[in-house]
């Protein structure tokens, strides 16, 4: 990080590899752990394996947003194009950082929860997390309903995210969904010369 | 010019074309969610099973079985069981536990002689943290062989408005259905009521797997069986039974001294209906006595306690796992919805009676 600051360097035009390995298989997780929710709300049969599922990914998933987290505030992130108004540019940067806030708060209420309901957080057979709260009726109340709220909201959230990634890289094809892939870069950046990625 | 303006042409066919895909991809999403939150399609869900609570209770009471009693106790292993499972309750000396006594009927202000249903809720907690959950009933087996059979025969047998009394035309349908269920109706009509918690036998009814240091799994369902003799009643005594007379009855042995129950391991072979709670297992199986539960003190539900403790069957130790049982594994859901519903009601203050220690001000408890 410190070496780079010497470096008058242009934004990269991808997340780095960490962020894009990350998105996608968080992207991934966080979609199966939606359905493993509702299921397991709804499920006759399943009930007991999806949420023997539910509990390890989550935390796996709280693992990672940390990991994610401190690789967003440490390496430069691409820019929003020229082509995008203000308005744009800001709205998706407030929707990126609510995706932060709910994919911590999420698995942070869902252990709370299990903490203030008073049951095991039970990782693995014979592996048990500690509660993270005192037993309480109203703190179970308000973390259950934060918790489906919240997975409803993200579910939506998610869905609109991948439907705008999905316009972006189809009719704008303005490097945004790219900056995220391993294809082919789509620089229709007119202001910035290709030379100057050599390095 | 040309060249450009059809590429134009084709970009503007394009967009709305991209438009209708990406639509498409959401809109499969959404409604992929919609069915598995059960919003949509119609199929049966654990809620399903919570459509017929009674609104006309006070907040706060459990969904089924609203009428029960706390009690605290110890397990003490016999360790008779320790060659079959590695959970540490089967070899733990003294086990903490909290439970409860309840009432088979879904109204907590039931009269004690207007059902036959009496259970045991147990929750085990080892010294290593690992919880074993227990819900057990004085049937001796489920009426039919799946959770929908439940909904079904709770259908069929609703009383016609008219005539008070279930429509018969329901009941032959339910039971062509469901022949297995003549067992429970004809095991219904006959069987003593028991006249005591004290002396009452209560049975898991599902299955579940032991599994030893080996992994070897051994298929095994289980009993509390009482020390005290079981007691019946004629209908007539009964009938002029007080309105808690059981729940009295129980403070009453309990004041003279703790009350016993062994843990009884029915242990099943080749063949059993691991699968199907409505089926009984032959006498013949060995059985084994994995130990005692000892009952030391009881205390008003409304105090806490055992009041929001989920007594899910499905939370099992480490050393036991579910069998596929589908009534047992219906009942996680179920319980779940039942559980956070009443947490809720009293979390957020709209419970009154369910948490307040009333002292016999209830006149409906008189």
């Amino acid at each position: 990080m410190s070496g780079k600051k010497n470096r008058p360097s242009a934004p990269p035009t991808q997340f780095n590899i960490t962020a894009r390995i990350l998105h996608w298989l968080m992207a991934a997780m966080i979609l199966a752990m939606i359905f493993v929710g509702l299921g397991m709300m709804t499920s006759l049969t399943w009930r007991p394996w999806l949420l023997d599922l539910h509990v390890p990914l989550g935390i796996a998933i709280l693992l990672l947003v940390i990991i994610r987290f401190i690789n967003r505030l440490s390496f430069p992130v691409p820019k929003m194009p020229v082509s995008m108004s203000k308005f744009q540019s800001k709205a998706a940067g407030t929707l990126h950082w609510l995706f932060y806030g709910m994919m911590l708060a999420l698995p942070l209420t869902g252990w709370a929860q299990l903490s203030a309901g008073g049951f095991p957080v039970k990782l693995f057979p014979g592996v048990n997390l500690s509660p993270i709260l005192p037993q309480s009726p109203l703190l179970y109340a308000l973390l259950h309903d934060a918790h489906r709220v919240m997975a409803w909201a993200l579910f939506f959230m998610v869905v609109g995210h991948f439907s705008a990634a999905l316009l972006h890289a189809w009719v704008y094809r303005d490097g945004i969904f790219s900056s995220i892939t391993w294809g082919r870069k789509m620089t229709i950046r007119s202001e910035e010369p290709p030379a100057s990625a050599a390095e | 010019m040309k060249k450009e303006a059809l590429v134009t042409y084709l970009r503007t066919k394009r967009v709305p074309l991209i438009l209708c895909g990406i639509l498409l991809i959401a809109g499969t999403l959404v409604l992929a969610f919609a069915w598995s939150a059960g919003l949509i399609g119609g199929r049966i869900t654990t809620r399903t099973f919570l459509k017929d609570t009674p609104k006309t209770y006070p907040a706060g009471y459990r969904r089924a079985h609203g009428k029960g009693i706390c009690f605290e106790g110890t397990f003490r292993a016999s360790g008779e069981a320790v060659p079959y499972s590695i959970a540490s309750v089967f070899a733990q000396q003294k086990v903490p536990v909290i439970g409860r006594f309840s009432l088979g009927s879904p109204d907590p202000y039931a009269p004690d002689n207007s059902t036959r249903t009496a259970s045991m809720a147990l929750m085990l907690t080892a010294d290593d943290g690992e919880q074993w959950r227990m819900k057990l009933n004085n049937e001796p087996f489920f009426a039919t062989r799946d959770a929908e059979g439940f909904l079904k025969q709770m259908e069929a047998y609703k009383p016609n408005p008219s005539t008070g009394s279930p429509d018969p035309a329901r009941v032959t349908a339910f039971l062509k259905e469901y022949p297995e269920a003549k067992k429970y109706v004809k095991w219904d009509a006959t069987a003593p009521w028991t006249r005591s918690f004290a002396g009452a036998q209560y049975n898991v009814i599902n299955s579940f797997i032991l599994i030893d240091k080996n992994g070897k799994k051994q298929a095994i369902r289980w009993s509390m069986r009482p020390h005290a003799a079981f007691t019946s009643w004629s209908v007539s005594q009964r009938k002029q039974a007080s309105h808690d007379f059981l729940f009295e009855d129980l403070k009453k042995r309990i004041q003279k001294g703790p009350l016993y129950w062994d843990l009884v391991i029915t242990l099943a072979e080749p063949g059993d209906a691991v699968n199907d709670p409505s089926q009984v297992w032959p006498e013949s199986r060995r059985q084994i006595v994995a130990g005692t539960l000892e009952v030391s003190h009881v205390f008003d539900q409304a105090d806490g306690g055992c009041r929001d403790v989920n007594f899910d069957p499905t939370r099992v130790p480490k050393g036991i796992t579910l069998s596929d049982d589908p009534v047992l594994r219906a009942r996680a859901g179920i319980y779940a919805h039942s559980h956070s519903d009443r947490v809720r009601e009293i979390g957020y203050g709209k419970a009154t009676d369910a948490v307040v220690k009333h002292q016999n001000d209830n006149p409906k408890n008189k």
